[in-house]
Formats: structure tokens, C-alpha cells, sequence
């Protein structure tokens, strides 16, 4: 999350003080990202180092006194930002895809077993969000949106495991074919070899 | 008393060298106002336990009761009563009759179990409006949206003084709004009293009900626990 994009989102409404920003920052994302006051004053300095903000006042004054107002090339940065896709061509080192790698190594254990107590310790998860989504009732679209966002980030996680029991499942009934030679690449982008 | 009780249920088919366990020794209860999902891959067994609950199957082994009733104890005529009267179920395939409008397929259950003509349609009625489906009423299932049959389906699975839920994958292949108007409508269902169990392979579904058993090779491997607040998720620096 872009702490720093999303404050020029707010301000590109119009000036504001730094106290105001941070409730309009939790407000905007659901209350999902709780942001302290201090992240919210270094990242407004920097910005203005930046020449993308600039605030009213003299220097001296702390920051709680101030408030910013966004520059052109706040605004031009800005727009860049919102319509450049992050990079997810690497897949990321996930925690969990490593868990249960790692436990097709070690001797003695149960692979299912693993799965399943990351399996429920998922959907534990997704029932909490889906509580959250149920009170607000469709009335928050931001919280609406965040908590969506998070129940199929988990989902995928779900099905992987899913897919996972089933083919482990299976690879135990059948014997490996032959090995291939040209997946290096990608082996090593998983972070799945040591 | 829980509204169903499955005491360590099993379920033999063929014999022999082609004999299948569908389920090994279940025992699940489920009580009233609460919803409980069954969550496994296909071929878990979890259709199976569904339709064993709803009747509509018996149990090799292991007993079931609804509404404290054993239904080993109960003559075909009373199971069907309790089938028409106690039970509702809600299909994949949403299983409306197409030569009936929504209101006509709705007030159906009631119809057979002997209520007047008017005062089912009054009930069907009732149950299309609180599902938001009062201006479809008179439309052939032909004439409604997948969102919109599903929920009517829900309607006639509720309609009446229902106190169980059925449900197998109600939300099928409802993309995921409709999915979420139609798991709002069996927990709201729930909120009222009606115990529900709702089979599925989607842990977005399963995420809806109050516990979430996980089901594998026809035996109960684990479940959810019972959830902490919500708050543990939000504002976690304060």
C-alpha cells in the first residue's frame, strides 16, 4: 500500500491538515490500514522535498500547524501512479507454498495434516471478514471493496491447498514420470529449491 | 436439543469388491440459529451426509435425529410429513418446476402438506417478498435470472415454519453478488431460528457459516473454532 500516492489522492480534493489526512486515509480504505500521525508527517515531508506537496506557513512551524496542498507534478505523479500495474511478474516467496514444500521433505510427517491446519486457519480468517462484510451490509463501499480484496487473496490461498491435497493425493498413487530439464527458471523464481 | 443430530452415521454402497464408504462413523449436530458448512472436495461424501440428514437417504449404520426425532423410529408417512413440514432444501440446479411461477413453485410445499390454496399463496408471497423477489412473482423459472431462481428456490426452502435448511452448493454458479445475496438470505434465515447446513467446496461460501467442518474420504477431519470478534481485524495499532 502506497502510503504516499494515497496522500496525494486526498489532497488532490484540495488542502488539508495532516490530522485530517489520516482520518480520511483509514475512512478511505475501509479502516483496513490503520496509519499512525508520524507516518503520516515523515511521508508529507518527503513529499514536499519532493516538490509534489507544498504547505502554507512559514518552515519553523510543526507539522500539525501546517497544511499541505498538492503541486502539478503531485497531480501528474499521481495520475502515473494510478494507471501503472504493479509488478507481479515474479511470483512472491509465499510462507505457505514453502510450508508445505518443505513438508514433503521431512520424514514422518503427514503432508494432509499440514494442509489442513493451514486450510482451517484460512477459513477462520475468511469467516472473521465475512462477519465484518455482513454487519456493513453493503453501506461502506471502501470497506465493501477492502474486505472483498481480502476474502479471495485468502480463497486463492484455499484452493491452492485444495489443489495441493489432491495432487499430492494423487502423486502417491502413481509413480513420477521422467524428470524434465528446462523448468530451472521458474523453480528458482518460486524460491521453491533451497 | 440441537434441530438435527447425527450420531456416528455411516453409509455403505455395494458390496464386495465394489463396495464404496461414502461415510465413516459422522456424528455432527447442529442447532437452532446457528449455520454450519461442510466443506470437501467432490467425493468427500458431503452430498451424501446432506441427504442422509434430509431423509431422503438411510444410513447403513448410526442414527439421525430432527427435532429430537429418530427417524429409524418414524413410518415412511411421518418422514415425508417432516420432509414437507420441518425441512427445506435448496439444490445446485436450483430444481424449480418450470410449468409453475415463482409464487405457484414457492407455495407448493405447503400446498401438498394440505394448507388452503390462498393462504399458501399468501405465504408464498410473504417468502418471495422478503427475498426481494415480490415483482417476480408471477414469472415463469424460464423467465428469471440464475440470481433470481436461486433465490426463489431458497424462498420455497424456507416458506412455512421450516426449522432445517438443506443446502448443496446453493450458490452454484451465481457469480460472486448473487453468491453473497444468496448466503445473506440463508444466514438471515438463520437470525430467525432455522438451523442450516449448507455442503460446499467453496471456502468463500463455507466463510458465511458460524462453524465450518471439513470433511475428507467420508469422515469429519477437523473444524473451525468458534470465531473471535471481528475487531481482532481491524484498527490492529490501536
Amino acid at each position: 500500500m502506497s502510503v504516499r500516492h494515497a496522500l496525494l489522492a486526498l489532497l488532490s480534493e484540495g488542502p488539508k491538515y495532516g490530522l485530517r489526512l489520516r482520518e480520511e486515509f483509514e475512512a478511505g480504505t475501509g479502516e483496513v490500514w490503520p496509519l499512525n500521525i508520524g507516518q503520516v508527517y515523515t511521508t508529507l515531508q518527503r513529499l514536499e522535498r519532493d516538490g509534489l506537496v507544498e504547505s502554507d506557513g512559514d518552515d519553523e512551524r510543526d507539522s500539525p500547524q501546517k497544511r499541505f496542498r498538492i503541486t502539478a507534478d503531485g497531480s501528474r505523479e499521481l495520475a502515473n501512479w494510478l494507471r501503472t500495474p504493479p509488478d507481479m511478474s515474479s511470483p512472491p516467496r509465499d510462507e505457505l507454498v514453502i510450508k508445505v514444500l518443505v513438508a514433503l521433505l521431512v520424514p514422518g510427517t503427514d503432508v494432509h495434516e499440514v494442509i489442513q491446519a493451514h486450510r482451517r486457519y484460512v477459513v477462520e480468517l475468511m469467516q472473521q471478514w465475512t462477519r465484518i462484510k455482513e454487519a456493513d451490509a453493503g453501506r461502506d463501499l471502501a470497506l465493501g471493496l477492502a474486505v472483498d480484496a481480502e476474502l479471495f487473496r485468502l480463497d486463492a490461498l484455499a484452493r491452492w491447498l485444495d489443489a495441493a491435497d489432491g495432487r499430492i493425493k494423487r502423486a502417491a498413487a502413481e509413480p513420477p514420470g521422467p524428470a524434465r530439464d528446462d523448468l530451472p527458471k521458474l523453480r528458482r523464481k518460486t524460491g521453491a529449491t533451497p | 436439543m440441537s434441530t438435527l443430530e447425527l450420531r456416528q452415521v455411516s453409509k455403505v454402497y455395494g458390496q464386495g469388491a465394489a463396495v464404496v464408504h461414502a461415510l465413516g462413523e459422522v456424528s455432527l449436530e447442529v442447532d437452532a440459529g446457528t449455520m454450519v458448512a461442510v466443506m470437501g472436495p467432490s467425493g468427500s461424501g458431503k452430498s451424501t451426509l446432506l441427504t442422509i440428514a434430509g431423509s431422503l437417504e438411510e444410513p447403513t449404520s448410526g442414527q439421525v435425529l430432527v427435532a429430537g426425532q429418530d427417524l429409524a423410529t418414524m413410518s415412511r408417512n411421518d418422514k415425508a410429513r417432516l420432509r414437507r413440514q420441518s425441512i427445506g432444501y435448496v439444490f445446485q440446479d436450483f430444481n424449480l418446476l418450470p410449468g409453475l411461477t415463482a409464487a405457484e413453485n414457492v407455495a407448493l410445499p405447503l400446498e401438498l402438506d394440505g394448507v388452503g390454496a390462498r393462504k399458501a399463496r399468501e405465504a408464498g408471497l410473504r417468502a418471495l417478498t422478503d427475498l426481494g423477489l415480490a415483482d417476480r412473482a408471477a414469472n415463469y423459472p424460464d423467465q428469471l435470472s440464475g440470481g433470481e431462481r436461486q433465490r426463489a428456490a431458497i424462498a420455497r426452502a424456507v416458506v412455512g415454519d421450516r426449522q432445517l435448511l438443506l443446502a448443496d452448493e446453493p450458490s452454484g454458479a451465481l457469480d460472486s453478488i448473487n453468491s453473497d445475496a444468496v448466503m445473506r438470505m440463508i444466514h438471515a434465515a438463520c437470525q430467525r431460528g432455522v438451523a442450516a447446513v449448507v455442503v460446499t467446496h467453496d471456502a468463500q461460501l463455507a466463510s458465511w457459516a458460524d462453524r465450518v467442518v471439513f470433511i475428507r474420504d467420508g469422515r469429519i477431519v477437523d473444524q473451525t473454532a468458534p470465531a473471535p470478534g471481528p475487531e481482532s481485524l481491524l484498527g490492529q495499532d490501536r
